[in-house]
């Protein structure tokens, strides 16, 4: 396993951003963690970068706990790991050329000098679409999409084993959107590495994901292959945010159920007793206010759900309430 | 406007640098013409003792430029590195340096730098000390507000992510991100401390006569401000006009360098 998580916790003072979340990523996987805005999904990719410090649990990167070690002790292993983050403006120091943001982990890492690094340099730039006068260029000379591509470059030029992809498309127009994916999901063919995608737009991670984990207020509520998410979604949750995707069919479209499901994400500051998501399940009966759920697979499928309704021989289905 | 400033601190700088080589002795004495009025062979008169009221100014505008920059330079050479370090770190460092800094921002800076000027003694070397340390809490204060902002960006996590030491990103990801305003601050902490040390030398707490400073100047001239009205009024617009000038570029740079501002 490239990367490991277990039971991790990560509280903001009164804030339980992550709460209880195991997960693994094999060599060479893509994950896709699914989450609303505030399910904590940034914050378990902040937590695998140690870019904060975990609350309590284990990470395990590469099979050495990193969980919490110090900066200094942290950073030889930085070549293995790298992060694309979701704002593409904020994310490139605006002083430096775009050769010096892509070549800044050569440097760190010892591997080439400041003039020696250029020829990568260069290399990675063609590899993510950029020509190759960009180099020369500051960060607010570039298109978003142009700058998310130079955020890829930066990520992957050690070619780590794992790279967190925080929202890496969403601040971007559609039709970029698409490209950087399709270049994300290219490179991944031919780098291999392993990926952790956050991203609230399921439509995103169908086609580059081999498994999905869907988040809810800091937990995990459902995860499995891919195919298997998308076909049979098993949690209410999940039920309810595939009936927001539209389908590309106008016939399925139109006889498609929609799940509405009422209010907001409850606050993380204080969140519901039982099944966390129960406030908001039209399914949700006296059980699921008292008692959480655990997340267990009852069928042995390799699909672990964490709800009271999900037995070995049933399934339920939120849009039949409606 | 900010053109202006540009044109005043220009003419102050070639004051400041070129008006002592062609003025001559600030100290030499004409007794033929002492308190006399501006004249052709003493432009801007003479004080009481004969001594050309040009050459002084220029000489004093020498005095004014180095306590001006120096103690800038001395409050950003300290206060940069403080505020940086207080301000990235945090923990215990951080409330501990910005009680100091409220409690010297408590006293306004001129009754500081008076404080600090009686405690080191009267010279030039005291006046840029006392002026530098009393502009230190700014300082401090700036960079440390603009560092907790920048700290937060991703740029800086991509950094930590590159495998950066926190020394790189101190030095080549946080300062330079904050330069603006304090580049914009120095221009509001020049002028202030032309003002200082020409306070300081007014009160005697300064530059020592004879050296020639626009405060020590305006020292002597409120004797005679019946008779010789000038010897105040030279020093007096000397000290308007640069402070004026420093402020109105400061404006026009804090519009070029920070975006926030709108233009």
């Amino acid at each position: 396993m490239i990367l490991e998580i277990d039971n991790l916790v990560k509280h903001y003072g009164q804030v339980r951003a992550v709460d209880g979340l195991s997960l693994s990523i094999g060599e060479g996987e893509v994950l896709g963690l699914v989450g609303e805005s505030g399910s904590g999904k940034s914050t378990v990719g902040k937590c695998v970068l140690r870019l904060t410090e975990p609350t309590s649990g284990g990470i395990r990167l590469d099979g050495r706990d990193i969980t919490h070690l110090s900066r200094r002790a942290m950073r030889p292993l930085r070549r293995d790991v790298h992060i694309v983050f979701q704002d593409p403006y904020s994310s490139l120091n605006p002083r430096f050329t775009i050769e010096q943001i892509v070549g800044e982990p050569l440097l760190h890492h010892g591997i080439a000098s400041r003039r020696a690094a250029g020829g990568r340099v260069a290399a990675m730039l063609e590899q993510v679409g950029l020509r190759p006068e960009m180099r020369s260029r500051f960060p607010h000379e570039l298109s978003g999409g142009q700058r998310q591509r130079v955020g890829l470059a930066r990520a992957l030029i050690l070619a780590p084993k794992l790279v967190v992809a925080d929202e890496p498309v969403s601040a971007l127009d559609v039709s970029v959107q698409a490209s950087v994916l399709n270049l994300i999901t290219d490179l991944q063919r031919e780098m291999g590495f392993s990926c952790l995608f956050i991203t609230h737009d399921l439509s995103v991670v169908e086609f580059l994901a081999d498994r999905i984990a869907v988040m809810y207020l800091g937990k995990i509520v459902e995860s499995g292959p891919t195919a298997q998410i998308f076909a049979e979604p098993r949690h209410p949750y999940t039920q309810a945010l595939l009936s927001a995707a539209p389908v590309a069919d106008p016939v399925r479209q139109r006889e498609r159920r929609r799940i509405v499901l009422g209010g907001d994400v409850p606050s993380p500051v204080d969140p519901p007793s039982g099944c966390r998501f129960h406030t908001r399940c039209p399914l949700a009966y006296d059980a699921c206010r008292t008692s959480e759920p655990a997340l267990t697979d009852p069928r042995t499928s390799g699909h672990p759900v964490a709800c009271h309704l999900v037995t070995a021989d049933h399934v339920p289905d939120a849009a039949a309430t409606r | 406007m900010p053109m202006a400033g540009l044109v005043l601190v220009a003419g102050f700088l070639l004051l400041a640098l070129l008006g002592p080589v062609l003025t001559g002795d600030p100290s030499a004495q004409d007794y033929n013409a002492t308190l006399a009025p501006p004249s052709g062979t003493h432009p801007l008169g003479t004080d009481d003792l004969g001594r050309d009221a040009l050459a002084r100014i220029a000489h004093g505008a020498q005095v004014s430029l180095q306590a001006g920059v120096l103690s800038t330079l001395l409050a950003m050479v300290v206060g940069i590195p403080i505020g940086l370090v207080a301000g990235f770190y945090r923990r215990w460092l951080d409330p501990v340096v910005m009680r100091l800094v409220d409690v010297t921002l408590a006293f306004p800076f001129l009754v500081f730098a008076v404080g600090l000027a009686a405690i080191i003694g009267p010279s030039l070397k005291g006046v840029v000390l006392a002026l530098g340390f009393s502009q230190l809490p700014a300082v401090v204060r700036i960079t440390r507000g603009e560092v907790l902002a920048i700290r937060e960006m991703d740029y800086v996590a991509a950094a930590i992510a590159d495998g950066a030491s926190d020394r790189h990103i101190l030095l080549r990801y946080v300062l330079p991100n904050c330069s603006s305003p304090l580049i914009v601050q120095a221009t509001v902490a020049i002028p202030a401390a032309i003002i200082g040390e020409s306070t300081l030398s007014f009160l005697g707490l300064g530059v020592q006569p004879p050296t020639p400073s626009w405060g020590v100047m305006l020292t002597t001239a409120q004797q005679y401000l019946d008779v010789a009205p000038w010897l105040a009024i030279w020093p007096g617009l000397m000290i308007a006009l640069a402070t004026l000038g420093f402020n109105l570029l400061g404006d026009g740079l804090r519009d070029v360098l920070d975006p926030r501002s709108g233009r």
